[in-house]
Order: structure tokens, then sequence, then C-alpha cells
């Protein structure tokens, strides 16, 4: 991470990371801004291998990049007709949202300043973590167990797609 | 990324792409969580469990809303979120 390169790597990836999320905001094709959003997607895959935790970079890649974007693509090619452009903005809304969005940046800035001494400290090196550990904290019960939250996961994914066929389910 | 998000989701008028700024806005919290967990507590994996199950409900939620979504296209051919006034009361 202090080496030069990370560094300049880590640059790249938020300068992607902010680029691409304005630009699917504001771009007005619909479809244009489902790609941007995928290429967000990667550059947080990107910081997650970065700061060493591969199987959550595997993880986004596979669902988000994988599935939820084949959902969205599905979904629009479904309810849009190619290359239609979203209408222009009225002014009130675009100046609410605006500063919405201008709100939650400060509110983010100042809770990252004000952590900001100890966010300076040097990155200690000596780390890993396999998959084994990541395999025995998923389905153990002691005290940094997470069994509970897997199962419930689990209960709610079930619930998801029942629901999810009753609903787009033709009657 | 966060107030891109928001921004986003204020003022889109397209519930798909509401959907997208929804996943921006969760994308950026989990960044979140996983970073402050590498740098402040790297020996412990809570915020890297936090990341993972806030994927799995990102996609969960993201599946559900694109069957809702695609539900309401049937019904009023639309996606359109100013002329879906019909379940208001």
């Amino acid at each position: 991470m202090e080496s030069l390169g990370s560094i300049i790597a880590y640059f790249i990836i938020a300068i992607a990371i902010i680029v691409f999320s304005v630009l699917a905001m504001t771009s007005g094709k619909i479809l244009r801004a489902a790609t941007y959003l995928l290429f967000v997607l990667f550059a947080t895959a990107g910081i997650y291998f970065q700061i060493g935790y591969e199987f959550l970079g595997a993880v986004q890649i596979a669902v988000y990049a994988g599935g939820i974007m084949v959902l969205f693509v599905f979904s629009i090619l479904l309810t849009h007709k190619p290359g239609a452009n979203a209408p222009r903005l009225t002014n009130h809304k675009r100046w609410l949202g605006l500063s919405a969005a201008l709100l939650g940046a400060g509110v983010c800035l100042y809770s990252l300043l004000s952590y900001g001494s100890m966010m300076m400290q040097k990155m200690p090196d000596n780390f890993s973590i396999d998959i084994h550990g990541i395999g025995q904290a998923l389905l153990s019960t002691d005290k940094f167990g997470y069994l509970l939250p897997f199962e419930a996961m689990g209960i709610l994914l079930l619930a998801c797609i029942i629901g999810g066929v009753v609903i787009a389910r033709k009657r | 990324m966060f107030g891109c998000g928001v921004y986003g989701f204020i003022t889109r008028r397209n519930m798909i792409a509401i959907l997208i700024s929804l996943e921006l806005m969760l994308n950026a919290v989990d960044i979140n969580f996983a970073v402050f967990n590498r740098f402040l507590f790297p020996g412990q994996m809570e915020g890297m469990f936090f990341s993972l199950f806030a994927i799995g409900l990102a996609a969960a939620e993201t599946a559900l809303a694109i069957a809702i979504v695609i539900n309401v296209y049937r019904a009023a051919r639309n996606v359109d979120i100013r002329q879906l006034t019909k379940m208001k009361f």
C-alpha cells in the first residue's frame, strides 16, 4: 500500500469511480447509465482487491457485475425503446437534488476528516485473510461467528425468490 | 459517489435509474465499511462481513424491485414515475 505504484493505482481507481458515477447520474440514455454503473462496480472491486479483501472483491464482481447488471440490462431492454433520451429536468428538482447531494457529501467528509488522524497512521502490513478463516467465521457460533446472519440471509434470499416469482408471474 | 447516488435518487424520473442510484449509494457505504475495517481494526473482520451481507441484501432487493418494475410496466406500459399515479389515493 505504501509503495508509489499502489498509490498511483489507488488514485486512478478513485478518479475512475468519481467520474463514472457522475456520468452514470447525468447521462441521458438509461443503457449508458447502466454501463457506467458497471464500470463503477468494477472499480469498487479493484479497491477491495487493493486493500487485501480478495474474497470481498470476488463477491462484488460475481454478484454485482455478473448478476445485478444482467438484471438491469434485461429490464432496461424490456421496458424502454432503444435510444430514447430522458426528458430534461426541471430546475426546481435539480436544485433540490443537488443540495441534498452536497449535504450528504458534506456529512461524509466531516466524519472522514474527524477521524483523519487515525486514518493517517501506517496500515499494518502483516495481514492476510484466507478463505478458510472466512468460512470458519461464517459458520461458527462463538463470539465472532456469523451463523445467524448467514441463515437469515438464506431465508431472505428464499423469500426474495418466491416473492419475485409471485410478483412477476402472469396471471 | 454517495452524493451522486442521492442526487440521482431525487432527480431521476425513471424507476430503473432510481434503482441504479440506489446501487451507487449501497456501494459507497460498502467501500466505507471495508476500508475503515482495514485501516482501523485490521485484525477483525466485522466490516468485511457487513459489506458481504450488504451485497447479498442488495442482490435480493434489486431482483425484487426489478420484478416490481416489470410488473408495473406490464400494467401501465410506462416506468416514468410522474405518470404512475393510479395507485395513489
